[in-house]
């Protein structure tokens, strides 16, 4: 007999279930559909498109006013359920109506999170969640600023959508790249490129504080940086709420969203829940795959049929024109888990596998996801990949036969296969410059031009020498910087340059890095390169920095730091000697010691203390003497003409001045300076890394000096006759080996590579060179020169370094 | 049944960044990773390594900034050839806040 089933919202798990329910048995039930849109059910996943223009909303009604008719569902659109007597079984709706059940079946779906900042209820702020929101959205156009909050799936189809529809969108995210969830960072980088290019602007890490308002209408949203955001419309897609409060009003068990066992059954066992509502098994559901699967085994469950509804891996796919991104499965890092990662730079291609025990079981692929697919199944289905390993990461056409060797498979390229993209050079070609007597990496390139503009085809460019010479090629051996990339410091540098490079993730992708993030070793060179490439452009990234550089301080065996202010010189006064002392006693400063660099050293301070510490050191003038930098440490000196009965020049004066300068620049390691009076060289001028020794006729400058794991005299590199040209040829050369030199090389180990030979030729002979060097340096100098200490101390910059989370010493000890 | 306690908002911690929670027992390190992903572990294995809190981060690991020894956030256990593991700690992000396993603290409470 035919029994009565009542359905609470009309979405499209409770659309599918209706659907199986009716194509299995279609007299089992006799079904009224409440739903509080006053409109049947549509496809809410395409609303995307609805709004970016490609679709039509009636293209999108999945059960249309006929459809509901002729299979007998009673429809009560546009109302909602007051509550439901569950003694009774009877539904209450909004209007009184008393409707008796056998079957009840919740989809009630999710509501939007809204941030509760101050502004969020003013007119023109919005979720995007309906046809209504929907609609909103459509009515902008480029006369238009629209800023949307999340940088999630939906946010990002929200905005790609409004972006062309002419409109000036921002997206404004908290994380650090878009879609964290669903990607690493490299295919973050590579998605907010291709969003960027839509005219879509992207702020990541940024925090929203309030939304201010005009009238009760939205104006703008201000960052928490105090950056104000001009919109007329602003979408939060920050994410979603399962919807419970009735299940709750009425008794049922709810967590996150409404319990569910296997079949689908509530805790009341008349009372089935399916959709973005439910909590099975301590999981919620936003996505669409697993409400299907939901919506099949509901309706079994109420026909009596058997079924279980088990959690499977989903994968997600972002539906914007031109930003091919797949990503499935868990691809965090682990212990015993493997990435192979494929990138293709010329065409944005980024491809990741996750490996654990030979399967795999995470995938993120940006730019070519034809086999997304084909991977998917592997994931879902656990498959063994050990025997194609080798050639997984280019999908199932590299697949089957025996496993090529990477040689072989170059082997195998016909002669008109491209191998140089920049120049457009096949594999036959090189193949003819290498039989013509080109028998090197380098004179391939000379020949070919192949490999000698980006580099990235260097590799394959190795192979087929290898493969034409056979034994009579030597694979050569090259430093990498490491072991997530093939590339040497100097193609690191060099391209950096060329490409125009300007983050660590672009660097990452563009120059085909094999780790998704890089390493400690790769992170603080990369940065080093781009600080120095890129003077006054926000390329610093401090997280990619040795905690000394970081905090600007010398971290200790014991956790604690030490303090160095900057002495110019090595001249001080009472009144700093006394502002130290005082600093010292203040603090309980263990430890005060003269260092070998003419500076006095506070040792064994608190981290958290740091700043107060700073404070008091900043109040008598004092500044950073960054004794923990890869950059300018000191200028050592004597007293020179002043008082030395020997001295020649003002030693102290020029050391000061010298100073005075460079303070503040970083480079590829740290950089140790000393200017002697006199020959006596009572500054040990010639073990460093530029020393100076003044002499009746002038300066005498000498470079490359080392008095550490190695000892290595300084040579000279030039005389000359006045302050002015020993400042600058001292910023010339300074320059020189900021741009030239590897990341923790200290100039002798770079000038053993390049001669001191060139060095001269660059900063010596050709003074135009020498003055376009100590030019740059000094362009530099204006955005580096400033006092890292002052700015913790007193503007707040990185307070989340010096203060803990929380702090539950206190608590327990009471 | 594990209880938690709130310890801050998500946003407390930048990208790639690191704070301390401060117990009675000693220092444990939460960390943000630029996936996303946030974990609690102890900031220092004892004689080997340490102020995790203060390393470098890559991808799920840290590096510690005294002896170089990389650590899996989400295992504790200390890669290569290194041996060693860090205690790690339950945590969970709810509503924009991390709430840390009342256990991590109570334990070491009751460790004294």
């Amino acid at each position: 007999m035919t029994q009565k089933i009542i359905i609470i919202g009309a979405g499209m798990a409770t659309g599918r279930a209706l659907e199986q329910l009716i194509e299995t048995d279609p007299d089992a039930y006799d079904v009224t559909l409440f739903n509080a849109e006053p409109r049947g059910n549509y496809n809410r996943i395409m609303l995307s498109p609805v709004l970016s223009g490609d679709k039509t909303y009636a293209e999108i009604v999945t059960h249309s006013a006929e459809w509901y008719e002729e299979n007998g569902v009673t429809c009560r659109f546009g109302e909602r359920v007051a509550s439901v007597d569950r003694a009774r079984k009877v539904v209450v709706a909004e209007n009184g109506d008393e409707l008796p059940y056998d079957k009840l079946m919740f989809g009630t779906g999710s509501n939007p999170f809204i941030i509760p900042m101050p502004g969020h209820d003013l007119d023109g702020v919005i979720a995007y969640r309906d046809l209504e929101d929907t609609e909103l959205m459509m009515s902008m156009d480029d006369s238009n600023k629209v800023v949307v909050i999340g940088g999630g799936l939906l946010g990002l189809e929200a905005a790609a959508g409004m972006a062309a529809r002419g409109v000036d969108v921002t997206v404004v995210h908290i994380m650090g790249h878009l879609m964290e969830r669903q990607l690493d960072e490299a295919a973050g980088y590579l998605l907010r490129k291709a969003l960027v290019d839509k005219g879509i602007t992207v702020r990541c890490q940024a925090n929203s504080k309030q939304i201010l308002g005009e009238n009760g209408k939205v104006r703008a949203l201000q960052l928490d940086d105090g950056t104000e955001l001009p919109c007329d419309l602003l979408v939060m897609a920050v994410g979603i709420r399962p919807n419970v409060k009735l299940a709750q009003d009425i008794g049922l068990a709810v967590g996150k969203g409404i319990h569910v066992d296997d079949q689908m059954l509530t805790s009341d066992p008349d009372i089935l829940a399916v959709g973005e509502c439910v909590e099975h098994d301590g999981a919620i559901f936003g996505l669409v795959a697993p409400l299907y699967d939901q919506a099949k085994v509901a309706a079994k469950t109420l026909l009596d049929e058997p079924a279980t509804f088990v959690q499977k891996e989903i994968s997600t796919k972002l539906k914007v024109t031109g930003c091919d991104l797949f990503s499935a499965g868990d691809f965090a890092e682990g212990e015993d888990r493997e990435d192979i990662v494929f990138r293709d730079p010329a065409r944005g291609v980024y491809r990741r596998l996750v490996l654990q025990d030979n399967k795999i079981i995470g995938a993120v692929m940006y730019g070519d996801t034809a086999d997304s697919n084909w991977f998917f199944g592997m994931i879902k289905d656990g498959t063994d990949i050990a025997e194609m390993r080798e050639t997984l990461i280019f999908g199932p056409a590299y697949q089957g036969g025996t496993p090529m060797d990477p040689l072989a498979a170059v082997a195998a390229l016909p002669d008109d296969a491209e191998i140089c993209g920049c120049n457009g050079i096949s594999k036959g070609q090189i193949v003819a410059a290498i039989n013509a007597g080109a028998d090197t990496l380098d004179a391939v390139k000379a020949t070919s031009k192949a490999g000698s503009s980006c580099g990235s085809c260097v590799g394959l460019v190795t192979q087929v020498l290898g493969i034409t010479l056979g034994d009579d090629f030597k694979m050569p051996e090259k430093e990498t910087v490491c072991k997530c990339t093939d590339l040497s410091h100097d193609d690191v540098r060099k391209l950096i340059v060329a490409k125009s490079l300007k983050s660590i993730p672009q660097v990452m992708q563009e120059l085909d890095w094999n780790s998704p993030g890089g390493c400690h070793v790769c992170r603080p060179a990369l940065n080093y390169y781009l600080v120095c490439a890129w003077p006054g452009e926000e390329v610093d990234d401090g997280k990619s920095r040795f905690i000394n550089e970081r905090v600007h301080a010398n971290i200790q065996k014991d956790g604690t730091y030490s303090v160095v202010p900057r002495m110019l010189g090595g001249i001080t006064t009472p009144d700093e000697l006394r502002a130290i002392a005082d600093a010292a006693d203040k603090f309980n400063v263990p430890t005060v010691k003269v260092t070998g660099g003419q500076r006095i050293d506070l040792l064994g301070i608190k981290k958290e203390d740091l700043p107060a510490i700073w404070y008091d050191l900043g109040e008598a003038g004092m500044i950073s003497g960054q004794a923990y930098a890869k950059g300018l440490r000191t200028v050592k000196t004597c007293v020179g003409s002043d008082h030395c009965r020997f001295g020649t020049q003002d030693s102290t004066g020029l050391g000061i001045k010298i100073e005075s300068e460079m303070w503040g620049a970083w480079s590829p390691h740290k950089f140790k300076l000393a200017v002697s009076g006199c020959p006596r060289n009572c500054a040990e001028s010639t073990c460093k890394d530029l020393g100076i020794i003044c002499v009746d006729s002038g300066y005498q400058i000498l470079v490359g000096g080392a008095a550490g794991l190695d000892l290595l005299e300084a040579e000279l590199l030039v005389t000359v006759a006045t302050e002015q040209e020993a400042i600058d040829v001292s910023c010339a050369f300074y320059q020189l080996y900021r741009e030239g030199a590897q990341y923790l090389h200290r100039p002798y180990k770079w000038i053993a590579k390049v001669g001191l030979d060139w060095v001269k030729e660059q900063v010596v002979e050709d003074l135009e060179n020498r003055a376009a060097l100590a030019e740059r340096f000094r362009y530099s100098q204006k955005f580096y020169q400033v006092d890292p200490w002052a700015e913790r101390a007193r503007k707040g910059v990185d307070s989340h370094e010096f203060t803990p989370l929380a702090d539950f010493t206190k608590v327990a000890a009471e | 049944m594990t209880d938690f306690i709130d310890i801050g908002s998500i946003t407390d911690i930048p990208v790639q960044g690191a704070r301390l929670v401060r117990t009675a027992q000693g220092d444990i390190a939460i960390f943000r990773t630029a996936s996303g992903n946030y974990y609690a572990v102890d900031d220092y294995l004892e004689d080997k390594a340490g102020p995790l809190s203060n390393g470098i981060q890559h991808g799920e690991m840290v590096t510690d900034p005294m002896r170089n020894w990389v650590f899996d956030l989400a295992t504790g256990e200390a890669q290569g050839a290194d041996e060693g593991r860090v205690t790690t700690y339950v945590l969970k992000i709810e509503d924009g806040r991390i709430l840390l396993s009342n256990a991590a603290i109570a334990n070491q409470v009751a460790a004294e």
